[in-house]
């Protein structure tokens, strides 16, 4: 496959972990005191195990899981809130497969469908949009999830479903943004962080530019990176020479999809459809100011908060974890997720507490499926 | 399988009638049915016998599975053709040699009585390929909703000769998993033609008997120790039940998986794990290492074969574990599947 | 997050919606041009692209690629050459001691 399987040489990855290896060495980093990094997005966590990188890379790099998988940071009320959604006799609820097993306070969307809602798993919303086209007498709602990335995807489609007068077409959104909860991890009193591997698709939509702060206000390097795993030893290379000389810089090695200002179009559709919401919950974190995004007045037709009254403000919000549920914990980064009291025993993908154990990009699921922990039980 | 001695039937489609028990029963299982599987007589049981049976130590070995799958016509195959490889795969992966099928069909009213034809003509076709006979059946009718289109029942007897003994028990530290074929064929060619996801693609269901590729591997291989057929839960399930019976550890390598690059490509959109998707065609055998390559040229040299591969090998690990090494050499536990693999876009 | 997959944009089939068939190791799947298409959409056929979700999201820069490819290939062959050194010391030392 072009531009991926160049991107996973076993050539090239050895020499890159020998550098990485030596730079490790020149900062004096150890199992003891390792360097802290942060990749931030959920999919650089599931190719991490899925390449098996943890194993690979020196002990004195530890890598921490950031709050980068939508659905892990989706808060509870949320979920509950889609059931809800897709329990009406009118709705035909359209998701990304993703969010179908996400534990809810009552019930998943996977066991709502076998209740008898009428959920569709969808890849993309413009696959949404036919559904809505096709089934004139129903009301199609589609799950607006993800960050930047997926974000111009639900606005293009509502800007589609607007030209077209679709008024049966509606998104229940719950968008979000990468920004807002860097910027509350690193005013964290608790942070240990040296380095970040930043999102490499949130960025070809947004570019460099946003993360900027991260170097001129907090002093830690961010490389943009790639999602084969050469992009990420690259990128895990690139940001320890920052350390080692440091320096604090935001770069960019997936700069053959991510160019440095965004995808104007992207931006323009998503600034024409959304608007910043006050704040937004991301479970395990809070509330976070102007972190979520929401349907602007003008394209109200198509929100389904408006048109179901469902949301912020028409409802008690916050829904408390289960109990002994350490997700919060695990997604800032305090404790890994076998240091969680349920992980392999109360929270398995089977029965899973959180969202960290549903999602495949969640740390624990991670973990868990790929033996993040279980592996050294492995004979080698 | 002469058309023009079939009694006539008027309908076009399955109507609640053709499930009463009377005339309109009688014409529907002799035009579709028994004029295509041909049973020596219309009493209400298959009455069997075959020399091999009689040989001191030999065993029969019975199975039986049930058949739904969406869309009932696929590339490939059909849910006829699914549901008499499946269960003559069952008995092969056993050791047994197929004889007998039965067959039991859930019709949908309203089910087109075309499509049940086609359905028939494909499981005659890979029951005569197999060296089967499908000696005895049922039909039912049940009301529009009730069932989808049609659910096919199979149940299979075969033989298993006296010096043949297939176990995953018996698999040792060393012994190597070999597999017939490129993986995971079946479960995307089905997700294509779904529509679901509004994918296009060339790639077709590997659905095939292994009867007789089975017999070949046990002439090359007399030591073989077990097989599987790697259906649902693809081949990552099948290596962990043998892991767990063996109470060994299994590690394969990612580099030797044999994946078609459209397989890959429908893996790489929709976020699924190729090892995790069916087959219906794919076995995953395990014979002694110096049995290995007298394995792989006997099922090279059929059609089922022509890909087979060494995968992983057996070794004294954790019981039950299942790893796979890496591109890099890092290592991952490949576990069994939790649930249905969903379409995933994170 | 956000599983994303180089395409290869080979037909468009509605120019007014802005819709392209884009292959994936020969699987297809018709997408949104909108993002990308900056000039004629015919300009786009043959174009390599991010797919994410039903979308072409960013045109791949292929002189990008390879400015990144070379310099992962330039580290590979450091490496070999590194590997072919020490064995070749090792070697030595394995003949002296012999």
């Amino acid at each position: 496959m072009k531009y991926a399987d160049e991107f996973r040489d076993p050539k090239a990855a050895k020499a890159l972990l020998e550098r990485i290896g030596a730079v490790v060495d020149q900062i004096g980093a150890t199992k003891e005191k390792p360097v802290y990094i942060m990749e931030i997005c959920g999919g650089h966590t599931h190719a991490i195990f899925r390449y098996g990188l943890d194993k690979l890379t020196p002990e004195g790099i530890e890598f921490i899981h950031g709050p980068g998988c939508p659905v892990c940071v989706l808060p509870i009320s949320r979920v509950d809130e889609c059931v809800q959604l897709a329990e009406r006799p009118e709705v035909i609820f359209t998701t990304f497969g993703d969010a179908m097993r996400v534990p809810g306070t009552r019930k998943s969307l996977l066991q709502a469908k076998a209740d008898g809602a009428d959920i569709r798993m969808v890849y993309s919303p413009l696959d949404a949009l036919e559904l809505a086209r096709r089934n004139p007498d129903r009301e199609v709602v589609f799950f607006g999830l993800g960050f930047e990335t997926t974000t111009p995807s639900t606005a293009l489609s509502i800007q589609q479903a607007a030209r077209e007068g679709l008024t049966n077409f509606t998104v229940f959104c719950n968008h979000i943004t990468v920004p807002p909860p860097l910027k509350a991890l690193l005013d964290d009193p608790h942070m240990i962080l040296d380095g970040f591997v930043g999102p490499g698709h949130v960025s070809m939509v947004i570019g460099i530019e946003p993360y900027q702060f991260i170097a001129r206000d907090y002093g830690k390097p961010l490389v943009v990176a790639g999602f084969e795993p050469l992009d990420l030893l690259q990128s895990v290379l690139m940001v320890l020479e920052q350390i080692r000389d440091g320096r604090a810089e935001i770069e960019n090695q997936y700069s053959r999809v991510v160019p440095d200002h965004g995808n104007p179009v992207s931006i323009a559709a998503i600034d024409d459809v959304y608007e910043t919401r006050p704040s937004f919950e991301w479970r395990g974190l809070g509330e976070i100011d102007v972190s979520g995004l929401r349907i602007r007045e003008k394209y109200r037709a198509h929100d389904a908060e408006e048109k179901f009254g469902i949301g912020y403000g028409a409802g008690p919000r916050h829904v408390e974890e289960p109990e002994g549920c350490a997700c919060g914990q695990v997604m800032t980064g305090r404790i890994k997720p076998v240091a969680c009291p349920q992980f392999g025993k109360g929270c398995t993908p089977e029965m899973p507490l959180g969202a960290l154990m549903v999602s495949s990009e969640g740390a624990c699921a991670a973990y868990y499926q790929y033996g993040g922990a279980r592996v050294s039980e492995v004979a080698e | 399988m002469n058309m023009m001695s079939r009694p006539k039937l008027r309908d076009q489609r399955v109507t609640l009638s053709h499930g009463g028990g009377g005339k309109a029963m009688r014409d529907l299982i002799e035009h579709v049915f028994t004029s295509v599987f041909e049973p020596a007589s219309m009493e209400d049981q298959a009455r069997l016998m075959n020399d091999a049976i009689q040989e001191p130590g030999a065993r029969l070995a019975f199975t039986t599975d049930s058949f739904v799958v969406d869309p009932i016509e696929f590339p490939g195959g059909d849910i006829g053709k699914i549901a008499v490889c499946g269960t003559v795969n069952d008995l092969a992966v056993g050791g047994a040699k197929p004889l007998w099928l039965s067959a039991a069909f859930i019709i949908e009213e309203g089910t087109e009585i075309a499509l049940l034809e086609r359905i028939v003509a494909s499981m005659k076709a890979e029951a005569d390929k197999a060296g089967v006979r499908i000696v005895t059946g049922d039909t039912k009718v049940v009301g529009r909703g009730s069932a989808d289109k049609v659910f096919v029942t199979t149940a299979g007897v075969g033989v298993i000769a006296p010096d043949v003994h297939l176990s995953a028990d018996l698999i040792q530290p060393g012994d190597v998993a070999i597999v017939n074929g490129v993986l995971g064929d079946h479960g995307a060619a089905i997700l294509a033609a779904r529509g679901d996801m509004a994918l296009s693609t060339d790639i077709v269901s590997d659905c095939q008997g292994l009867g007789h590729l089975m017999q070949t591997v046990l002439a090359a291989a007399p030591n073989t120790r077990a097989a599987r057929d790697a259906t649902r839960g693809g081949v990552a399930s099948a290596l962990n039940e043998m892991a767990e019976a063996a109470k060994l550890a299994i590690e394969i390598e990612e580099t030797a998986l044999p994946l078609r690059p459209e397989v890959k490509g429908v893996c790489e959109i929709l976020g699924l794990d190729p090892l995790y998707l069916a087959n219906e065609g794919t076995l995953v055998v395990f014979v002694p290492a110096d049995e290995a390559d007298a394995a792989l040229a006997a099922m090279r040299a059929t059609d089922a074969g022509r890909d087979a591969v060494v995968i992983g090998r057996a070794h004294a690990g954790e019981a039950g574990r299942v790893t796979m090494r890496t591109l890099f050499g890092g290592a991952r536990i490949v576990d069994m599947l939790v649930g249905e693999q969903l379409p995933r876009i994170c | 997050m956000c599983l994303g997959i180089p395409g290869q944009i080979v037909e468009i089939t509605d120019e007014s919606r802005l819709m392209a068939m884009a292959d994936v190791s020969g699987v297809r799947r018709e997408v949104s041009v909108a993002c990308i298409a900056d000039g004629p959409l015919s300009d786009l056929v043959g174009a390599w692209a991010l797919i994410h979700v039903g979308f072409a999201m960013s045109r791949i820069d292929e002189d990008e690629a390879a400015a990144t490819l070379e310099a992962l290939h330039a580290l590979g062959e450091v490496q070999e050459e590194l590997e072919a050194m020490a064995a070749g010391q090792e070697a030595m030392k394995e003949g002296a001691e012999a």
